[in-house]
């Protein structure tokens, strides 16, 4: 065999494979998306119909409260929850992130290494585990259903991984950079806000999104620390649409592509700052 | 324009003392290089300078300021660092009146500063490129540029050329000389490489472990090397050591091979005094083939163990009382390994150092 056709065979090879992980990945998430625009006869009918017969907007219609409702769900104020509660946990835990990063990216301090490795064996323990005693706590505090609990609990889930990928991305950041700019003429503060900084951007963006849609998506912790239209997130609410003897599949499904739809449009705007290997070129390769 | 003074300095990193409470005074608009084998605290001192580093023990001064407890910014200096540390995220105009900016310069000063630092290293034709568009002698010029933009006291370099490829390297040591020409002002320069150390400075600075060993013009380090380490370090190829013992007005090496001692240094050593011979490998040639074959002279044989042509010279590897040592053949014919040649000592070139000490007994 020639080697041209041998590498273009394996080029083949390398499509289907990812075309089959991508369908594998993708269905699920496709069959939600499908569901959304049909009735839930359709969505139950079995051998299972692909393409909806009968293409529909009545499920969003019906969760927003139009048309025959099955149940009518507060999904405005779910939305709201989920706004305030994502994007202030991920404010916060990227500033914290970025300060923590960058003093263990730049600083030597005493138990440095215990302290890091002590943030990372936090992500060890899966969240349920602790959904007990903070629920204890916060009912003490009276943080149940209440937007700040929500919060506080975010910014706790979502530090140490923050932390983690801006130091890596400090690091990469050689620390002559910072000190040309203190020749130049910087303060420690405005050469990071100047050189560091924009350096660091695509990797403060990536933990930013990777924050945000935790929050967003997060379900286990939010179903027992949230009760009502106070401080219900968007898949908390999804189960609104379990009855004791019906799911409502179809209003299900209308909801998931609700809340697939930000988390999306959030990533294609910060796409761009993901692209790594800005800092290539400023020092010797 | 400034004068340095660094005043018993000592850097200490925990109990670790790293540079032992060093005195230099750099004069204005002087080129300095701080040279010496890598930990030897050449560039530790270089960052307490520039304020990068605190400063452990001591004074230093910029221009009769006491800066011990200034920020970088406020020294009125500027760096050339090893990587260059160009903003990566910026146009190399942007590079350049960086420093400006922050400084609140007005915009036409800035603009009109940076055509002239791009004009002065020929930068103009890359003013739009980011750093990763440019070559390693582009980026180079461009970090040279940064500095030289804000007319600062006194340049830092560290080590600037030591990523740069041999050919390039010459090259842009020959530009840094005809800037500091153009640019007068006080340059202090750290490198590894003894060669750019020659080339550039005014004065040579010498550092092993800490400590300052001599101080001098090149041609002084060169011609009178303080001790051991110093005739070692400065000169390529290095001088030839070989321990000797003083007996009867010769120095007498270890297969019992006589030089007479040097009529200069006659007075400054004993009978019995153990001695190392300092022979530059120029100051040993192979009869009619030497540039000193006048003045005080002494002959020995010794065989060839390896000749490398290197145009104008040979190099002769050869063995001098059991120790490996090096002579100059200049205007070279052909030689065989195994060859015996007469070699001719410049006794007046030759240096004698304390055997205890290391130190060159003309200063004893």
């Amino acid at each position: 065999m020639s080697g041209a056709l041998k590498k273009r065979l394996s080029k083949i090879a390398t499509w289907i494979a990812t075309f089959l992980l991508m369908i594998v990945m993708g269905v699920p998430g496709l069959w939600v998306v499908l569901s959304a625009f049909r009735p839930n006869r359709e969505i139950m009918a079995k051998p299972a119909i692909w393409i909806p017969e009968n293409p529909t907007f009545s499920n969003f219609a019906a969760i927003f409260g139009f048309g025959d409702a099955q149940v009518a769900i507060p999904v405005l104020s779910y939305f709201t929850n989920s706004m305030i509660i994502a994007s202030t946990s991920t404010v916060i835990a990227l500033m914290i992130g970025m300060s923590g990063g960058y003093a263990f990216a730049r600083f030597r301090f005493r138990f440095k290494n215990s302290l890091f490795l002590g943030l990372m064996l936090s992500r060890a323990v899966p969240g349920i585990a602790l959904s007990l005693p903070v629920f204890m706590i916060w009912s003490k505090l009276g943080l149940i259903d209440a937007k700040l609990g929500m919060i506080i609990v975010y910014v706790a889930l979502n530090v140490p991984f923050t932390i983690w990928l801006i130091d890596g991305f400090f690091r990469q950041i050689p620390k002559e950079m910072n000190e040309a700019a203190q020749v130049d003429g910087c303060t420690r503060w405005q050469a990071f806000w100047r050189i560091e900084f924009p350096l660091a951007r695509s990797g403060i963006a990536a933990a930013g999104v990777f924050a945000f849609l935790t929050s967003w998506n997060e379900y286990a912790l939010a179903s027992q620390l949230t009760r009502s239209t106070d401080s219900k997130t968007l898949p908390v609410g999804l189960m609104d649409f379990t009855a004791q003897f019906t799911i409502d599949w179809a209003g299900m499904c209308a909801m998931a592509v609700i809340i697939i739809v930000p988390a999306l449009i959030l990533t294609f705007l910060v796409q761009k700052h993901l692209i790594a290997g800005l800092t290539f070129g400023g020092v010797k390769g | 324009m400034a004068s340095i003074n660094l005043n018993t300095v000592v850097k200490r990193y925990g109990k670790t003392e790293v540079v032992h409470g060093i005195n230099l005074d750099i004069a204005h608009n002087e080129f300095v290089v701080l040279v010496g084998p890598s930990g030897c605290g050449k560039s530790t001192t270089l960052r307490m300078i520039a304020g990068l580093e605190d400063i452990s023990g001591g004074e230093i001064r910029i221009g009769d300021v006491l800066v011990n407890d200034l920020p970088p910014r406020k020294r009125n200096i500027s760096m050339v660092f090893q990587n260059y540390a160009l903003y990566p995220h910026m146009s190399v105009r942007e590079n350049l009146g960086f420093g400006l900016k922050i400084a609140k310069r007005p915009p036409d000063e800035i603009v009109r500063r940076v055509d002239e630092a791009a004009d002065i290293l020929g930068l103009t034709e890359l003013m739009e490129r980011t750093p990763a568009e440019l070559s390693g002698g582009q980026r180079q010029r461009v970090a040279m540029g940064r500095a030289i933009v804000r007319q600062p006291g006194a340049f830092l370099f560290d080590e600037p050329l030591s990523n740069l490829d041999a050919k390039l390297r010459v090259q842009m040591r020959t530009e840094i000389k005809k800037l500091h020409q153009k640019v007068k002002t006080t340059v202090v320069y750290v490198t590894h490489d003894q060669v750019e150390a020659m080339t550039l400075a005014d004065r040579i600075v010498v550092m092993k472990d800490g400590h300052i060993e001599q101080v001098g013009t090149p041609m002084e380090v060169f011609n009178h090397p303080v001790n051991t380490f110093v005739a070692s370090f400065i000169g390529s190829p290095p001088m030839n050591l070989v321990p000797a013992r003083i007996a009867g007005g010769e120095v007498v090496l270890a297969d019992d091979t006589r030089l007479p001692v040097p009529g200069r240094l006659a007075g400054r050593v004993t009978d019995g005094q153990e001695v190392i011979l300092g022979i530059r490998p120029d100051d040993m040639t192979p009869v009619g083939h030497g540039i000193h074959d006048s003045g005080e002279g002494a002959m020995l044989s010794l065989p060839v163990e390896l000749a490398e042509l290197l145009g104008t010279e040979t190099l002769i590897y050869t063995r001098l009382a059991g120790q490996e040592a090096q002579g100059k053949m200049f205007d070279p014919r052909d030689v065989e390994p195994g060859e015996v040649l007469e070699f001719r000592v410049a006794l007046d070139k030759v240096h004698l150092f304390d055997a205890g000490t290391g130190r060159s007994v003309r200063l004893d």
